[in-house]
């Protein structure tokens, strides 16, 4: 119950801080923010037993994702521009999308319950077998690098591609796309 | 009442961010603050899997050798993965931004947007001549 | 920074361990929490540490870029590599079982090397990515913030 009730506070936080995310104009906030709505996250994995994970998003969210943001805000600047009109569209949109989302949810296994549907299938399998064919005490590792390594190994290629994407973005450029540039400056001014 | 309040408000409040993040995407012209919204989404969605994980009285999936209940590992697996994916790609939609500023001087879309529109009419007028 | 002089002897305190839990995550993630993916995030961030308080230059000299290029696809080859061996050796595709005769051991095995590459390639794309930033020229003052 104790636990409960502390992922409940913890999603109330959450829903806070994006709130003022939605709501604040300046950039360098807003980044802020957002580390630490990834920390409030990564506390909840914690609570919800998911320990890899929540490792794993204190570490990005926390640390890097920010440190990223922070350095496109050096690269760009710092403030919004003021919208010249409320967004009904958007508002419409968001309102509708998240009642039939929130319809969907009733039909949802409570929260913690041990006979969901998703434990039910593979999951048991996988347990078992990380006890005897892998014997490794890690349940997640087993399954990440064992069991599903097909679509590890497809991660660790998006990855790979994201990371030449930004490199071929940002640094990779032949001389005459530069050359290209200046003289299109020219050109406009 | 209270208890079904209580089995169901994790997932309404991971809705109500994800629309959060959704209404940050669609409504602000700022690409940035678009990323930003882009990444609560995401965030919020990796949170709807892990609670789904989650077993009453079980422990972190990690064996010790006493026979225990563990949450479900399954979507820790995929949630862990698709977090790193996930800084890696707001990077590359950040570089973007980055290559946009310097192709526009400015990250604000509509302003983008009239620029091209300019671009495009005066090519227009030109062939037109 | 290289002005701030706690920021520099703190930092510079700190990132051994940052390092040494980095590898610690990536070596013992077979027992407890962690594995290649936490892992290769740790230690890049105790590189981009380091490169915010001593500058990008005094970073470049620790991690060269070359050594960048070979890193970042090295990784994915390790692990792609190792799916390869089992195939060679009368498996299937990262079927790990075929690389060691014991019971067991083959797993082991597979799970380390294929760790060892996840965390690679995490790691030299996030130092990647950070620098690529950290090179570009600034728009806004330090003090504008």
């Amino acid at each position: 119950m104790a636990g409960i009730l502390i992922s409940l506070v913890l999603l109330t936080f959450m829903a806070v801080t994006a709130f003022y995310v939605l709501r604040l104009r300046h950039l360098f906030s807003v980044v802020m923010l957002t580390g630490v709505f990834s920390l409030l996250s990564a506390a909840l994995f914690t609570n919800l037993d998911a320990v890899d994970v929540a490792f794993t998003e204190a570490a990005v969210g926390g640390g890097i994702s920010t440190v990223l943001m922070l350095g496109t805000l050096a690269l760009t600047r710092r403030r919004e521009k003021v919208p010249e009109t409320l967004s009904i569209g958007p508002l419409i949109i968001a309102l509708v999308t998240g009642a039939a989302l929130v319809y969907g949810t009733l039909d949802m296994p409570r929260f913690g319950d041990p006979n969901a549907p998703a434990l039910k299938h593979v999951v048991p399998e996988y347990i078992e077998g990380t006890a005897n064919d892998v014997s490794m005490p890690n349940i997640v590792t087993a399954v990440l690098a064992s069991y599903r390594g097909y679509d590890t190994l497809g991660e660790t290629a998006v990855i790979f591609t994201a990371g030449i994407g930004v490199l071929l973005l940002l640094v990779w450029r032949r001389e005459e796309d530069e050359e290209d540039e200046d003289g299109e400056k020219e050109d406009r001014a | 009442m209270i208890q079904d309040i209580l089995a169901h408000y994790n997932y309404w409040i991971i809705m109500v961010l994800m629309m959060i993040g959704i209404y940050i995407v669609a409504s602000r012209g700022n690409l940035i603050k678009k990323i930003v919204g882009l990444n609560i989404f995401q965030t919020s969605v990796f949170m709807l899997y892990i609670t789904m994980g989650k077993v009453e009285g079980g422990t972190a999936p990690i064996l010790t050798g006493k026979p225990e209940v563990f949450s479900n590992p399954l979507p820790h697996v995929l949630i862990l993965t698709a977090i790193v994916v996930g800084v890696a790609t707001t990077a590359l939609g950040l570089a973007l931004v980055v290559r946009i500023r310097e192709a526009y001087d400015t990250i604000e879309e509509d302003e983008v947007r009239d620029q091209d529109n300019a671009t495009v009419a005066e090519e227009m007028s030109r062939a037109a001549r | 920074m290289k002005h701030h002089l706690v920021l520099r002897v703190v930092t510079k305190l700190m990132i051994p361990f940052i390092l040494i839990f980095g590898l610690y995550v990536q070596f013992h993630g077979d027992f407890g929490p962690g594995g290649g993916f936490q892992a290769g995030v740790i230690i890049a961030a105790a590189f981009i540490l380091y490169a915010l308080v001593f500058g990008l230059e005094e970073a470049r000299k620790v991690v060269p870029d070359g050594a960048l290029r070979i890193l970042v696809p090295a990784g994915v080859l390790i692990f792609a590599g190792t799916g390869v061996a089992t195939l060679l050796m009368g498996g299937k595709f990262l079927d790990y079982d075929v690389l060691r005769p014991s019971d067991t051991g083959g797993q082991h095995l597979g799970i380390w090397l294929v760790e060892f590459g996840v965390g690679t390639t995490v790691a030299a794309v996030m130092i990647a990515i950070f620098f690529t930033y950290a090179a570009r020229p600034h728009q806004i003052d330090d003090e504008d913030w």
